[in-house]
Order: C-alpha cells, then structure tokens, then sequence
C-alpha cells in the first residue's frame, strides 16, 4: 500500500500531460519544425526547478520521508547516449511520445496507441536481448 | 473554476509542476524521476527469458509501476472530466506543413488521419506505431534513460551525459520531422 502515493504523483503527473497538451502529437512536430517555443518553455523550466530542488536537498542533506538518505548517482558516458539517444529522438517525434506521454495518451482513449506501446516493450525486450553485443 | 480547469496550462505552469515531481519523488521516498525504466521493469517481469539484463529484482522497482499508471489513469481524468472543448493549439505554420501530409483534424490530441485502429495493417500503422514504438523503447533503453530520467533527472543533477543524451534526443527529433516523416508521406500519403 506505500505504493499508492506514487500512484497519485502519477495522477497529477497524467493530467498536466493531458491539460499541457504535451502529449499532443501537433506539440512535438511544432517543437521539432521551431514553430513554438510551449515545449522548450516547459523543459525548461522543469529543468530550472529540477535543479533548483536538487541543489537545495543536497545542500541541506533533507531525508525522505521514510527517513531514508537521499542519494543521487553519478551517470557515466557511454555511446549509448548518442546511438540509442538519436534513435529515441527518431522514434519520439514519430510516435509524438517519449514513454511518459505513451501511457497519456492510452488513457485519453487513444486505444491504438497500446500497439506503440507493445512495440516499444519489444525494442527493449530486443535490447536487453543485444545489450552485451552493442557498442558501450 | 472548472472551467479554468478545461483550459490549456501556460507552459511555465505545466513546466513548475513536471520540475516539482523531481523533489516530490525523491522526498516521498528517494525515487529517481524516470518513466522508461518501466519498460524494462514490465518486461523482466513479464518475458525475462533468462537474458542477464532482465534478471534483477524488479520488485523494488514496483513504484514506478505505480507511477506510470497513475499517468494512464490521469489522462484518462483529464480527458474525460477536464475536457478542453476547443480545438487542439498548434501554430499555423505548423498546420500549414502538416497539410502536405493530408492532415487536417485537430479535434484530438493526436491526428485521427494516423492514429485509427484502421491503419494498422497499413504503412501508416507500421510506421507510426510499429517502427515509431519500436524505436522509443529500444532507444531509451541503449540511452538508459528518456526525456524524464535524462532531459529532466539527469539535467536537474548537473550530469554531463545526460546532456550529451538530451541533445542527442535532439538531434534524432530534427532529423526526424525535417527528413525521415517528409520522406515517409512522399510515398505512402
């Protein structure tokens, strides 16, 4: 049941993808075309935030709620960042969805968007598959 | 005040709640901000099939199971209880590219022209659902990481491949609309 709480972040989570219309396929292809400027002001400024939050838990060493230590781990450099970041930027302005949005989107009654996501399970069934053959 | 609600968010609205759930999940319970791990969580749940990268106890990880519902379940609230009865905002310019591509309906959040259960076994379906898929999940998962544990996580903690990633995803994006879809409807519009 300690679950549920992050079902309801989820929620909140869901319904600004929805009333931002982040999830809107028109978004990601304004985004991609530099026709607007909404998606590079929301990450942004989710970014700004983000940053902002960080900086202030580690400056303050701030627990969690269970009392636990918040940690934070350093990510290293691999070539998986460029070759599979460009075939995710491929895929996302195709599908107009990074993962967050797929599940949006099948919640707002866009059903067939359960075939994007059966697929994006299988490309990362299929690179768990390869993962110790592609280049690191 | 509902109807305040049925209107679109401001982007620096929508961008102070999605930077917010950064701190919200680490203080709730040191949870990263990541939503394409769970791919990989319901895969090695699902179809491990004795491959190393999925043999790892996902039941720690059952939260963002919880969280990626919650976001199933929170489109569906918004959807259908804080619906926007206008039209979907995009810029003219944008629709004025779009209808090259025989586009026209603006209704939904996605263009019902493509996203229709009766282009499935069409190339439109294949394309758009089957490659498109495809390539978010292999993708995100060879990058360790989306728009969320990259572009935002990663960003927020000042990691430089994070940001080596998120312009990679960039970079994929552009080549994608400026090429790879204008190619796609020059043959199969």
């Amino acid at each position: 049941m300690k679950n549920i709480k992050y079902l309801v972040v989820g929620i909140f989570f869901g319904i600004v993808f929805v009333k931002a219309e982040i999830i809107s396929w028109f978004r990601i292809q304004e985004m991609f075309l530099l026709h607007s400027f909404y998606m590079y002001g929301v990450i942004g400024t989710a970014v700004v935030v983000g940053i902002i939050s960080v900086g202030l838990i580690k400056k303050y060493k701030i627990k969690s709620f269970e009392g636990e230590n918040i940690t934070f781990e350093a990510k290293k450099h691999t070539k998986g960042q460029i070759y599979g970041g460009l075939l995710f930027g491929v895929g996302w302005a195709i599908t107009g969805a990074c993962p967050g949005p797929l599940f949006a989107q099948i919640g707002s009654g866009f059903l067939v968007v359960c075939i994007t996501f059966v697929s994006a399970l299988c490309g990362t069934w299929v690179y768990g598959y390869f993962s110790e053959k592609l280049p690191k | 005040m509902i109807d305040i609600l049925k209107q679109p968010l401001h982007w620096s609205v929508a961008g102070l709640i999605i930077g917010l759930t950064v701190p919200i999940l680490l203080v709730l319970g040191n949870k990263k901000f990541g939503i394409s791990s769970s791919l990989r969580h319901i895969c090695a749940m699902c179809v491990p099939a004795n491959i190393d990268f999925f043999k790892y106890d996902w039941k720690k990880e059952i939260w963002n199971i919880y969280f990626v519902l919650g976001i199933l379940v929170g489109g569906y609230l918004a959807t259908f209880l804080l619906k926007n009865p206008q039209n979907i905002m995009v810029e003219e310019s944008t629709k004025a590219v779009l209808l090259n591509y025989g586009l026209t309906d603006y209704t939904q959040i996605l263009p019902t022209e493509i996203f229709n259960f009766s282009n499935i076994f069409t190339f439109k379906g294949l394309f758009f659902f089957v490659i498109g898929g495809f390539l978010v999940g292999f993708g995100t998962r060879y990058a360790d990481g989306c728009t969320s544990g990259h572009a935002i996580m990663g960003l927020s903690n000042l990691q430089l491949p994070s940001l080596v990633a998120t312009c990679c995803f960039m970079v994929g994006g552009f080549l994608s609309t400026h090429a790879i879809i204008p190619l796609f409807f020059v043959y199969f519009k």
